[in-house]
């Protein structure tokens, strides 16, 4: 396959570039932020998600969806890094159904049809301490009856607030540390234990601290194996993890496109400057390295796609390039648009934040990093 | 099967059967590559594997049969690329006349010039080298100053180039000649002749590497005649229109140097953990020295990523034709990345300058050549240049 969009991937990135610019642009974030508005998202753009048929990418042809994948899905998370749009889309629409694809029918068949018509919203409780660990997972869920008992806390639930399931990972056997011994659930989020405490995070969106006090599931919450959880695990990250490259993607390139706007309007000493030589190269340098991360990321997806053996390994490539380049696109955004740079009126800080927030999303730059020297052997 | 896992599997199939033993061995210095020529030399297997590979038109794989190439389409290509990397098979053949001088022939060139010069290229009989800088005109290379004066069935050329890369081993040179002298780009000539023609001559410039593959290369009255034949011109497109083909040609040296960037498929840290010692958890015991070749495993992949796009797009006619500039500036940064942490990684041991244990200090030769990726065929700094103008549209410069 080559490495660039077909045909259909570029009718979908164009409606979906337009559908976010006219519908969601950043005016549509400030706008939330301002109202202080409680889940941080629209509702009734997550309607219009679904109209579009954007919440059915991932879900498969016969149950309703458009049977995509990872690329598409790609597609409309860059349009939505691009214009900072708000929207449960990457845990709910990307990494949560493709843990449901992981899953039994009898969970799709409860939650997809939700999903498809953008009423169910998803939050993924994998974390529990301040940076992204999946393999510190120490929640526990013990057996009882013909089901689990949760107990434990998990943070940085996006949109955990709002979500109608939570996907939690726990262990039902072994502890923190071990490859095995995971289980993956799909639990109401308004069982009786379940306490959510949400937060408004730097970029405006809201994040959930989830506290599980003996919260019952029966068996059928679990998704995939008991014991097994590892593999929709890494489905589940994996997704996530190029998911949100995909739309970092779009934060660093929507960025560089407002930057170099600035610079060839803004005059000092005489002359636009644009045309200084020492903000040319720096940007020069940005938009290469931009290129570079655009290649990982689509790379990763294919493999994705592909079901390839070495996917795991370009997914954190993928990560780690797109957040580098991203955060070097927010940095010299700031700065070369001078002192407006700092100001709330200007776009480029809000591209700033949401670049912080999305870095520490399923692994910062360091994190994959390791990864990467991990599967390499050394 | 599809028609491409058929090939996939004959091609594999093929090449297990015809490459050479010592062809599927790393290479260990720069003398192990094959440049071809009237004077070549070859080390075991080399010539065998050269001339296997040249009948199938497998040195150039993706031009046109006709033209002593192998006819494959750009997919067939890529899966010849990716079985001989997976065998390990080394290249048949390095060559100006593949990466450089080749394609700008297949665009500019007459059917006559393409019939005449493109065959021995693809045989590796003549080995080229590429007279373009001179002592006053590096980056602004258009202000070139060697003349070129009609003289009825001849051009009298006088003049000085540098940097010419193996001219003193080259057997022919393609060069850029001023032939309007009140024309800065329109007055650029693009010209092919014998490097044993009466008045050239060439003098080896020492780099600090220690090596000497570069010259100075002198033009003393040489008469380059008009025709080598029928229709086969000695100026390629026409007189004064070099400049098209010179940058055109740039275009292909700069995707070629930026392959460096995509060079060592191997991870850095798999490759040196070893040597470097590891820690009780199997870990690379150096930490930060592990965290930058973790680094730099990415920027490699990632580069790959890059470069593969890069063939895919510009197949298909969408990318920027400035893209190889990017492409260029890139992978020698890269490049120039990873030969640091080469270095570091050898420590002390790869500082002997001239002992066996070394090969004669070839890490450190090699770490000390690349310094000339972002240099040669255009500077870092040109590049940046024309990613600004020419993508980003900035203003002025
Ligand atoms: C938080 C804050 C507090 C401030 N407090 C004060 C204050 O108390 N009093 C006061 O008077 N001012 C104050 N300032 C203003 C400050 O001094 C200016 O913002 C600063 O001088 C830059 O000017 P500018 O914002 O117009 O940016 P511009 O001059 O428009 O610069 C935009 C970008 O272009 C670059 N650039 C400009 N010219 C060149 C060039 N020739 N070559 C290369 N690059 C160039 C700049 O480095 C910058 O990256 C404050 C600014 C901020 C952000
Ligand atoms: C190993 C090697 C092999 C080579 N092989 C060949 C060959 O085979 N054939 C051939 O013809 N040539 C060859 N070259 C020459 C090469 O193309 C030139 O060296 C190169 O174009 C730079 O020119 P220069 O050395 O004159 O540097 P200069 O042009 O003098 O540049 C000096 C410095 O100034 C910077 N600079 C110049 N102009 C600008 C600008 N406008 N903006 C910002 N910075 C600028 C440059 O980036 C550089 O850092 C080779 C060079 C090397 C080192």
């Amino acid at each position: 396959m080559p490495l660039y969009l077909n045909d259909d991937q570029q009718m979908l990135h164009d409606s979906a570039a337009e559908f976010m610019k006219g519908e969601a642009p950043v005016a549509h974030l400030r706008e939330f932020r301002d109202k202080q508005c409680k889940d941080g998202f629209s509702h009734a753009l997550w309607k219009q998600f679904a109209e579009m048929g954007f919440t059915g990418i991932m879900i498969g042809e016969d149950e309703g969806g458009l049977g995509l994948g990872h690329i598409e899905a790609g597609v409309v998370l860059e349009e939505i890094g691009r214009n900072l749009t708000p929207s449960p889309f990457l845990t709910t629409a990307v990494a949560g159904v493709e843990a449901l694809n992981a899953g039994g029918k009898a969970l799709r068949d409860k939650y997809f049809p939700g999903i498809l018509a953008g009423e169910t919203v998803l939050g993924l409780a994998i974390d529990e301490g301040a940076k992204h660990r999946p393999d510190q997972i120490g929640m526990a869920a013990t057996r009882e009856g013909n089901g689990f008992k949760l107990d434990g806390k998990k943070q940085f639930v996006v949109q955990g607030g709002s979500a109608d399931m939570l996907i939690v990972a726990a262990r039902t056997s072994g502890a923190a540390g071990d490859d095995k011994g995971l289980t993956l659930f799909a639990v109401d989020a308004n069982a009786a234990g379940v306490s959510r405490d949400s937060a408004r995070l730097v970029d405006s969106a809201m994040a959930a601290h989830v506290q599980f006090d003996g919260v019952t599931v029966d068996a059928d919450a679990v998704i995939g194996e008991v014991d097994d959880g590892d593999t929709v695990l890494r489905r589940l990250l994996n997704a996530g993890r190029a998911g949100a490259a995909a739309e970092t993607l779009g934060v660093g390139a929507g960025s560089m496109d407002i930057t170099v706007d600035y610079i060839k309007g803004r005059s000092q000493f005489g002359e636009l400057i644009g045309s200084f030589q020492a903000l040319q190269h720096r940007i020069s340098h940005l938009y290469s390295e931009m290129e570079i991360a655009r290649a990982a990321v689509l790379k990763a997806q294919q493999m994705l796609d592909e079901g390839s053996s070495k996917a795991d390994l370009m997914v954190s490539v993928a990560k780690a390039k797109a957040g580098k380049a991203t955060s070097l696109s927010v940095k010299e955004g700031v700065q070369m648009h001078g002192g407006v740079g700092m100001t709330d009126e200007y776009d480029i800080g809000l591209y700033m934040k949401r670049d912080r927030a999305l870095q520490e999303f399923m692994g910062d730059v360091n994190y994959h990093t390791n990864l990467v020297a991990e599967m390499h052997g050394y | 099967m599809s028609d491409l896992e058929t090939f996939r599997a004959e091609t594999a199939a093929w090449l297990e059967a015809n490459c050479p033993p010592e062809m599927r061995e790393p290479m260990t210095g720069e003398e192990d590559a094959v440049w071809g020529g009237r004077n070549a030399t070859f080390k075991p297997g080399q010539k065998e594997w050269l001339d296997i590979m040249a009948a199938k038109g497998w040195t150039v794989p993706d031009w046109p049969k006709e033209y002593g190439g192998g006819g494959l389409s750009r997919a067939e290509a890529k899966i010849l690329g990716q079985e001989m990397a997976r065998l390990k098979c080394r290249s048949p053949l390095s060559s100006f006349g593949i990466w450089m001088l080749g394609p700008a022939l297949l665009h500019f060139g007459t059917e006559a010039q393409k019939k005449h010069f493109l065959p021995p290229i693809a045989r590796g009989e003549i080995r080229w080298c590429q007279g373009y800088s001179e002592p006053g005109s590096g980056s602004d290379l258009a202000s070139l100053q060697t003349s070129a004066v009609d003289k009825g069935d001849h051009f009298l050329i006088n003049g000085q180039k540098i940097w010419t890369s193996y001219a003193d081993k080259a057997d022919w040179i393609f060069c850029l000649t001023r032939t309007d002298k009140n024309e800065k780009h329109k007055g650029i000539s693009f010209m092919l002749f014998d490097m044993t023609s009466e008045g050239v001559s060439t003098k080896p410039i020492v780099l600090i590497s220690g090596q000497s593959a570069f010259c100075e290369t002198f033009f003393d009255d040489v008469k380059v005649p008009k025709e080598y034949g029928e229709g086969v011109s000695s100026v390629v497109y026409e007189v004064n229109k070099g400049w098209d083909v010179a940058k055109y040609l740039l275009g292909h040296e700069r995707s070629m140097i930026s392959g460096g960037g995509s060079e060592g498929a191997t991870s850095l840290g798999a490759k040196f953990a070893d040597q470097v010692g590891r820690d009780e958890m199997g870990r690379l015991d150096d930490p930060m020295l592990r965290a930058q070749m973790a680094e730099m495993d990415i920027e490699v992949l990632a580069f790959r990523a890059m470069a593969e796009r890069f063939g895919d797009t510009f197949k298909a006619g969408l990318c920027h034709p400035a893209q190889p500039n990017m492409m260029k500036y890139a992978g020698t940064e890269i490049n120039k990345r990873r030969h640091e942490l080469i270095m570091s990684a050898g420590g002390s041991e790869v500082l002997e300058w001239e002992s066996d244990a070394t090969n004669g200090g070839m890490t450190a030769r090699s770490w000390l050549r690349t310094k000339a990726n972002s240099i040669e065929g255009g500077t870092s700094e040109v590049m940046l240049n024309v990613i600004s103008k020419q993508i980003l549209r900035l203003p002025g410069a």
